[in-house]
C-alpha cells in the first residue's frame, strides 16, 4: 500500500448557495488503487467527487474553497483550465449517459476534442483499444456504426467508461456507476473497474458496502458533509474506530 | 498555462496539447461573441422600432393653433366662411387668388369644426373682433415643426438701401451681402444642370441601344425605330442646351443679377418689420417683392435686417413661400400656440390628418374584444374541460388534439377568409361590424385559450380531484367546484395573452370589410366599425405625410394597451400560480 | 329587437330557475334528503333547458331565417339578368332598405328594398315571439316535472357535458370551415380556369382580363407570386435562423441568471409586437433606410424592396425561433452536458458535438414553423412589399406575395363575386402549404418529446 499519492486535499469546503455541503475535510488518494466513497444519501461524497474535476464549476452556486492538489498542482490555481483538467480526470456518471451518436463517435469524441489521434488509423485504434479495456469490443465491434442509446443499460455504462478511458485520463472518477445496472451488469462492470484500477488512479462512490468492499483498497466514509474515517477498506469494514462509521458498516443507518 | 509543463507527464499537459487548448478556448469566445451579437442585434431592432414609434408620437402629442380675431355673426352657421373672412381681415395685405389660397391653406377645417362644437355647446361668443384659435393645417403644422427645413439666418453685413420700384423692391449693399446667396443658388443651378445632363445621357443610351437593334429590323417597324430615335436625340439636344444655359448662369460673375426660381433655395430679407423674397439677386444688389408689407422703406441699418435661407425649394415642400412668410410673422409675434393634442382621442378618423383621431376605432376594438372575450373564453374553457377531463383517450380526442394545434398555426389570413365566406357570405353577419370580427378573432383565440386552460388544469394535482370524488362529489361538481377555480389563474392569463394576440391582429379584419373609411363611432356590435390596428393600416397607407406622426401615436395607444393586458398577465401569473 | 328577446329569455330562465328550486325547497319539507337532487340542480335544469331552448331558437332561426330572405330575394329578381348584375342588385336594395348609399337606383333595385323591408320585419317579430314562446313551454314543462324522485342532477349533468363536447367540437368545425369555405370558391374557380395555369402560368394579372365575370386563363399565372413569396420567406429566414439560434444558444449556456431575465423579457416584448406594427416600421424606416443606404453606395434598390420586407419580417420571428430553440435546447438533459463536460470538453464543443445534434429536430421544427409564418405572414409584406407581380429574384427590387394579392383582391375595387374566385384560390394554397409545413413541425416536436420527456 505504498502507492505514490494522486490527490491531496486539505481543509476542502463547499457551499451550495447557504448549504455548507462538506465540512473542512483532509484526505489523500493514492495512484494505480481503487478508493470507495460510501456513505449515507446526502452525506456529501459525490459532491466532494464532483471537486476533484471542478465539475461543480458548472453549478452557478457552488463554490469551493481549500486546498486541492494533483500531482502537486492547485486544481483551483487560476493557471489550471478545467477543461483541460477533465481531460485528465475523467468522470463515468450514476445513469448511463451516451451521447445520441453512434457508438464509434461516442467512443472517439474525447480523442476528437483533444487532437489525440493524428489520423483515422490513429483514432481506429485508440476506439478499438478502449473499448477492449472496458470489456466492450468483442460485443460491439459488428455495429460501431449503431447508436450507442441503443444498447442495453450495463453495454451503455461500459460504453460511457470507453469514452472516459479514451481520453487517456490519469484518474477516473465513477459516480455510482453501477446504481442503474441489473446485478449480471454490475458484476461485469465491477470487474471492468477492478482491472482498471491497476493502471489508473479510480475514485468511485457507491451506496453498496459490498461493492467497496469487493473492488476497492482504500473506504472513505462520509457523513452530514464529513469525512468522518479513511482507511484501507479492510480496517474500515473489519475494524472500524468511530461511532458512526460501525453504526453504517453494521447497517444500523443508511 | 505556465506551469502545465511542470505537472506530470500526460498527453494532455504537452505544450501541443496547450496550443490546442488555446484554439479551443477561442473558438468558445467566438460562439460566445456570436451569441450577444446575435441579441444586440435582435435589441437594436427592437429599440429602433421603439424609438421610431415614440420619436413620431412626440411629434403628434401637440398641435399648433394661430391665434386670430373671428368676425362672427349672430346665428351664423357657415363656419368656413367665417375662417376665411377672418383670415382676410387679420392678413389684409394678402392679396391675389393664389396669395389668398396659400393663406387659407395654413387653417384646418377643425378650426370650423371647433367653432361649431363652440356653438352647440353654447359657448360661442359673437362680434366683430372675437379673440380666437384656429387650428393650424397639416402641412403647416409641419413646416411649424420644422419637416420641411428651417429657416436660416444669417447676420445683416453692412447697411440695406431699399428701393421702391413698382411692385417690387431693389436692394442694395455694398458689402457684398448677398455673395452667400448667390453661391447657394448658383449651386442650386448646378445641380439642377447634372440633372439634366443625367436625362439627357439616358437619351443617348436609348439611341446607342437602339442604334445596335435597328439592322435586325425591317419594314415598318424600322420605320417607327428610326422616328423614335429622332425623338430621343431631340430630346437630348434640348436637354443638354438647357444645361449649357444653366452653366452659363452659374459662370457669370458676381455682379451680374441672377433670376431665381422655385428650383433654388428660397431666400427672404427680414427688414423694417416686413418679410421680403429676393426674386434676382448679384453680390451686392437684388431684387425682391414683398410677402409680409415692411413699415416704411428707410434703409436698415447694419444689424436691422437679415437675410433668411430656406434651402429646400419651393417646389419640393407644400408649405409656399408666402405661407413660410406669413407663419414666421405670426411666429415672431407670439401668436402662435402649441397645446396638447388631446382631441385625438375624442374624434374619429378623418381624411384630414389635424382632425383625425382614434376614438371611433378604440370603440370598435372595445366592441370587437367583448365579442372575441365572450365566445372565445366560455368555449374554450369548456373545450378545455372536456379534453381534459372527460374525454375518453381515443382516435377522435386526438384528432380534435391535432386539430387545436394546427389551428394555433392557421395564418390569420385565412381565419379572415373564413370569415368572409361563412360569418358575411353565409350567416349574413354585417359587414364591417364588430360582432364579425369579433367573430373572426374568437375562432382565432381559441386555440391559444384551449392550450393555455388545459395546462392550467392539468397543473392541478390528481390529490384534489380525489379528495373531492372521495366525500362523494360528482364528477362534474369536482371539475366546477375544484379544479376550475384552482385553475382559473393560470386560464385568465392565457386568455389574456390570446385577447392582446387579438386586439393586435389586422389581415383578418381587412377581409371582412372593417378596413373601410368610417368616420361614426360604433354604438353596437353591429354597426360598421374599425379597430386600432386597422386604424394604424389605414393611416399608414395615407399619402398625407402629417398621418405618419399620427399612425406612430395610434400605435403608441395601441402598444399601450398590450402593455397594460400583458402587465395584468403577469400580475395574474405571479400573484396566484401555485406550485404543486 | 332581438336582443330584448334573449334578454326576455335569460330573465325567464332566472326565474324558472327560482320557481323549480323553491318547489323542490317545498317538496322536500323538513326531510331534503328526500329528493334525488338537491334544490339547485332542479333549479339549474329547468334555467338551462329554458336558455336552450329561447336562444336555440332565436340563433338556428336567425341563420335559416338569413338564408330563406336571401333566397327569396335572388328569386324574386327578373329573369334573364347575369349572376354579377343579380348580386349589384340584391346588395344595392338591401343598403337601399337599410338606409346606406347604393351604387344605383331603380326599379328593380326599390323592389328588393321593399321585400326585404317587409322580410325582416318578419323574420324579427316572428324570431322574438318563437323564441320567448319556446323559452315559456320549455319552462312550463321543466316546472311540471320537479317531483322528489326526479333525477335533476344527472339530467342537469348531462346536458353540461353535452355542452362541453360541442366547445371541443368548434375546433373541429372550424377546420372543417376554413377547408369547406376555401374549397368551394376554389373549385368554381378552377372550373373555369386550368389548374395548371394557376399553378405554372407566370403572369399574374387576373383582373385585367376579366370579361363578363370570367378571366382570361393566360393571366392568372400565380408563380410571380410564389416565387415573391419564397424570395421574402428566404430572407426573413436568413434574418430569423441565425440571429433567433444564437441568441438561444447564448441564453440557454452562456447567459448568467440575471443576463437571462433581461433578454427573455426583451425577445417576449419582440414577440408581442403586432404585425401591423412592424409594418409601418418596414414601409417608414427600413425600406427608406436601404433605398438610400443603396443610394450611397450605387445600388437601385426599390422603395418597396423584397429586402425591406424580409429583413422586418426575420425580425418578427427571431423570439420564435429564439423561444422555441431556447426551450428545446433546455430539454437536452444535463447528463449529456455532464457528459460531454467530464471528458474535457468546452461549451462550445459540447453545443456544437452534443447539444445542438440532439436538440435538431426540435430546432428543426422551430425553423419550419417559422417559414409557415412567413409564409402567411400579412400585414408587413401589404404595407412594404410591392403590388406588382414581378418574376425575379433580386432582393433589391419589389415583389408581391400571395397574401397581399388575396388583401388586393378581396379590398380592391372589383365586384365581390369575380375578385373572391382568385383570392380564395391563393387562400387555399396559402392554408395547404402551411398546414404541410405546420404538421411536419409538430411531428418532429412529438418525436423530440418521445426521446426526452
Amino acid at each position: 500500500m505504498s502507492d505514490p499519492i494522486k490527490f491531496h486535499c486539505k481543509g476542502v469546503d463547499v457551499w451550495y448557495g447557504d448549504t455548507h455541503a462538506i465540512k473542512d475535510n483532509d484526505i489523500d488518494i493514492h495512484d494505480n488503487s481503487v478508493t470507495a466513497f460510501i456513505g449515507p444519501s446526502g452525506c456529501g461524497k459525490s459532491t466532494f467527487l464532483r471537486c476533484l474535476n471542478r465539475m461543480n464549476d458548472t453549478i452557478d452556486i457552488c463554490r469551493v474553497t481549500g486546498t486541492l492538489l494533483l500531482d502537486g498542482d492547485d486544481i483551483y490555481s487560476r493557471d489550471v483550465d478545467p477543461v483541460q483538467l477533465r481531460a485528465r480526470v475523467g468522470m463515468v456518471f450514476q445513469k448511463p449517459n451516451p451521447f445520441p451518436k453512434s457508438i464509434y463517435d461516442n467512443v472517439a469524441y474525447g480523442p476528437r476534442i483533444h487532437g489525440l489521434a493524428r489520423n483515422k488509423a490513429d483514432l481506429d485504434a485508440i476506439v478499438e483499444e478502449s473499448l477492449g479495456a472496458a470489456g466492450l469490443w468483442d460485443e460491439v465491434k459488428d455495429r460501431l456504426a449503431a447508436p450507442g442509446t441503443g444498447l442495453s443499460g450495463g453495454q451503455q455504462q461500459r460504453l460511457c467508461i470507453a469514452r472516459a478511458i479514451a481520453t487517456k485520463p490519469e484518474v477516473l472518477l465513477m459516480d455510482e456507476p453501477c446504481s442503474a445496472l441489473d446485478p449480471i451488469a454490475t458484476e461485469t462492470v465491477e470487474e471492468l473497474i477492478s482491472g482498471l484500477g491497476k493502471r489508473y488512479c479510480v475514485v468511485i462512490v457507491t451506496h453498496s458496502m459490498q461493492q467497496a468492499n469487493r473492488i476497492s483498497q482504500r473506504t472513505a466514509f462520509f457523513h452530514l458533509g464529513n469525512l468522518v474515517e479513511y482507511d484501507t477498506t479492510d480496517a474500515i469494514f473489519s475494524t472500524p474506530k468511530d461511532e458512526r462509521t460501525i453504526g453504517y458498516v453494521s447497517g444500523r443507518f443508511g | 498555462m505556465t506551469d502545465a509543463a511542470s505537472l506530470s507527464p500526460s498527453v494532455h499537459t504537452t505544450d501541443e496539447a496547450a496550443v490546442r487548448l488555446k484554439k479551443r478556448r477561442s473558438a468558445e469566445t467566438r460562439l460566445k461573441a456570436y451569441g450577444m451579437i446575435a441579441i444586440g442585434l435582435a435589441a437594436l431592432a427592437l429599440v429602433a422600432l421603439l424609438w421610431n414609434i415614440v420619436a413620431r408620437t412626440m411629434n403628434a402629442a401637440t398641435e399648433h393653433y394661430i391665434a386670430i380675431e373671428a368676425q362672427i355673426e349672430e346665428g351664423e352657421d357657415d363656419f368656413l366662411k367665417v375662417v376665411k373672412k377672418s383670415a382676410r381681415a387679420g392678413f389684409p395685405y394678402v392679396s391675389g387668388r393664389s396669395g389668398k389660397r396659400e393663406l387659407y391653406g395654413l387653417f384646418s377645417d377643425g378650426a370650423a369644426d371647433d367653432m361649431r362644437r363652440a356653438r352647440d355647446a353654447g359657448t360661442l361668443e359673437t362680434g366683430d373682433a372675437v379673440p380666437m384659435r384656429f387650428l393650424m393645417s397639416d402641412t403647416a403644422d409641419l413646416y411649424m415643426r420644422g419637416e420641411f427645413g428651417s429657416l436660416e439666418n444669417q447676420e445683416s453685413a453692412g447697411t440695406l438701401a431699399i428701393e421702391e420700384g413698382g411692385k417690387a423692391f431693389t436692394l442694395r449693399t455694398d458689402t457684398g451681402a448677398f455673395t452667400d446667396a448667390l453661391g447657394r443658388a448658383k449651386a442650386g443651378l448646378a445641380v439642377e444642370a447634372d440633372s439634366l445632363r443625367r436625362q439627357a445621357a439616358r437619351q443617348s443610351a436609348g439611341i446607342t441601344a437602339q442604334e445596335a437593334r435597328i439592322d435586325s429590323v425591317t419594314g415598318l417597324e424600322r420605320e417607327d425605330m428610326l422616328v423614335q430615335i429622332e425623338g430621343f436625340k431631340a430630346a437630348r439636344d434640348r436637354l443638354d442646351g438647357q444645361a449649357s444655359a444653366l452653366d452659363a448662369l452659374v459662370t457669370g460673375d458676381g455682379d451680374t443679377l441672377l433670376e431665381l426660381s422655385d428650383r433654388m433655395a428660397s431666400f427672404f430679407v427680414e427688414a423694417n418689420g416686413g418679410i421680403l423674397k429676393l426674386t434676382e439677386v448679384s453680390a451686392d444688389i437684388a431684387r425682391a417683392v414683398p410677402l409680409v408689407p415692411m413699415n416704411d422703406t428707410d434703409a436698415a441699418a447694419n444689424g436691422a435686417w437679415s437675410l433668411r435661407i430656406l434651402d429646400r425649394p419651393e417646389i419640393g415642400r407644400p408649405v409656399k413661400d408666402r405661407q413660410v412668410a406669413i407663419l414666421e410673422t405670426l411666429q415672431r409675434d407670439g401668436r402662435i400656440e402649441e397645446v396638447a393634442n388631446w382631441k385625438f382621442f375624442s374624434l374619429s378618423d378623418s381624411t384630414q390628418p389635424e382632425i383625425a383621431g382614434i376614438k371611433g376605432a378604440l370603440i370598435g376594438s372595445m366592441w370587437t374584444m367583448l365579442v372575441t372575450f365572450c365566445l372565445a373564453f366560455p368555449i374554450g374553457v369548456m373545450a378545455a374541460i372536456y379534453l381534459e377531463e372527460f374525454a375518453p383517450r381515443n382516435r377522435f380526442t386526438d384528432f380534435i388534439e391535432v386539430n387545436i394545434n394546427n389551428l394555433a398555426a392557421v395564418p390569420s389570413i385565412v381565419f379572415g377568409l373564413l370569415g368572409l365566406a361563412v360569418f358575411l357570405n353565409f350567416f349574413g353577419t354585417p359587414r364591417s361590424s364588430p360582432l364579425a370580427g369579433g367573430l373572426v378573432l374568437a375562432l382565432m383565440t381559441l386555440p391559444t385559450v384551449i392550450i393555455a386552460a388545459r395546462a392550467a388544469i392539468r397543473a392541478v394535482p390528481p390529490s384534489i380531484r380525489w379528495a373531492a370524488m372521495g366525500i362523494g362529489a360528482s364528477k362534474t361538481q369536482t371539475v366546477f367546484h375544484h379544479v376550475l377555480p384552482l385553475a382559473m389563474p393560470g386560464i385568465l392569463t392565457g386568455t389574456i395573452i390570446g385577447m392582446a394576440q387579438a386586439l393586435g391582429e389586422t389581415a383578418p379584419l381587412l377581409m371582412i370589410g372593417m378596413v373601410a373609411f368610417i368616420t361614426a363611432v360604433p354604438e353596437g356590435i353591429t354597426d360598421s366599425a374599425t379597430v386600432l390596428p386597422v386604424q394604424v393600416f389605414n393611416w399608414a397607407n395615407a399619402s398625407e405625410r402629417a398621418f405618419d406622426m399620427r399612425t406612430a401615436a395610434a400605435i403608441a395607444v395601441l402598444l399601450a394597451f398590450l402593455v397594460v393586458m400583458n402587465a395584468i398577465a403577469i400580475i395574474l401569473r405571479k400573484r396566484f400560480e401555485r406550485r404543486w | 329587437m332581438l336582443s330584448w328577446a334573449a334578454l326576455l329569455v335569460c330573465a325567464l330562465a332566472l326565474a324558472g330557475f327560482f320557481t323549480a328550486k323553491g318547489r323542490a325547497v317545498a317538496l322536500g319539507g323538513d326531510t331534503p334528503e328526500v329528493l334525488h337532487s338537491r334544490p339547485v340542480y332542479h333549479g339549474g335544469f329547468v334555467a338551462i333547458r329554458t336558455v336552450f331552448a329561447g336562444l336555440g331558437v332565436l340563433i338556428l332561426g336567425l341563420i335559416l331565417t338569413n338564408i330563406a330572405i336571401r333566397w327569396a330575394l335572388y328569386s324574386g329578381l327578373p329573369a334573364g339578368l347575369s349572376e354579377i348584375e343579380r348580386d349589384l342588385i340584391v346588395s344595392d336594395g338591401v343598403a337601399l332598405a337599410n338606409g346606406a348609399l347604393a351604387s344605383r337606383t331603380g326599379e328593380a333595385r326599390d323592389a328588393v328594398a321593399a321585400l326585404y323591408g317587409r322580410l325582416t320585419t318578419l323574420q324579427i317579430w316572428g324570431l322574438a315571439l318563437a323564441s320567448v314562446g319556446a323559452a315559456i313551454f320549455t319552462l312550463m314543462q321543466g316546472l311540471r316535472q320537479v317531483s322528489i324522485p326526479f333525477r335533476a342532477r344527472s339530467r342537469f349533468e348531462r346536458i353540461v357535458q353535452v355542452i362541453l363536447t360541442i366547445s371541443a367540437g368548434i375546433a373541429v368545425l372550424t377546420t372543417i370551415g376554413i377547408v369547406a369555405s376555401l374549397l368551394g370558391q376554389t373549385l368554381v374557380f378552377f372550373s373555369e380556369i386550368p389548374v395548371m395555369n394557376f399553378l405554372f402560368g407566370t403572369l399574374w394579372s387576373p383582373l385585367s382580363g376579366v370579361h363578363d365575370g370570367t378571366m382570361d386563363p393566360d393571366k392568372v399565372g400565380a408563380i410571380p407570386l410564389f416565387a415573391g413569396t419564397l424570395l421574402i420567406t428566404v430572407i426573413a429566414m436568413l434574418v430569423a435562423v441565425p440571429v433567433g439560434l444564437f441568441s438561444a444558444i447564448y441564453l440557454s449556456d452562456f447567459a448568467s441568471a440575471r443576463a437571462r431575465s433581461i433578454i427573455k423579457p426583451m425577445l417576449e416584448i419582440l414577440a408581442g409586437i403586432p404585425t401591423v406594427v412592424y409594418g409601418f416600421f418596414a414601409a417608414i424606416t427600413v425600406a427608406p433606410f436601404l433605398r438610400d443606404t443603396g443610394a450611397a453606395i450605387g445600388l437601385s434598390v426599390s422603395s418597396e424592396s423584397a429586402l425591406a420586407a424580409g429583413v422586418v419580417m426575420g425580425i418578427m420571428i427571431i423570439p420564435f425561433i429564439s423561444s422555441l430553440s431556447d426551450d428545446v435546447i433546455n430539454a437536452v438533459p444535463q447528463s449529456l452536458r455532464d457528459g460531454s463536460y467530464g471528458l474535457g470538453a468546452t461549451k462550445a464543443e459540447t453545443i456544437r458535438n452534443v447539444i445542438l445534434p440532439a436538440a435538431l429536430p426540435g430546432i428543426m421544427s422551430a425553423v419550419l414553423l417559422g417559414v409557415s409564418r412567413a409564409i402567411g405572414e400579412t400585414m408587413i409584406v401589404v404595407m412594404a412589399a410591392g403590388q406588382g407581380a414581378n418574376l425575379t429574384a433580386n432582393p433589391l427590387e419589389a415583389v408581391t406575395t400571395v397574401t397581399v394579392q388575396i388583401v388586393a383582391l378581396i379590398t380592391g375595387d372589383t365586384e365581390a363575386s369575380t375578385a373572391a374566385g382568385p383570392a380564395f384560390a391563393l387562400g387555399f394554397t396559402l392554408f395547404c402549404v402551411t398546414l404541410i409545413f405546420n404538421i411536419w413541425a409538430l411531428r418532429l416536436v412529438r418525436k423530440y418529446r418521445e426521446v426526452y420527456d
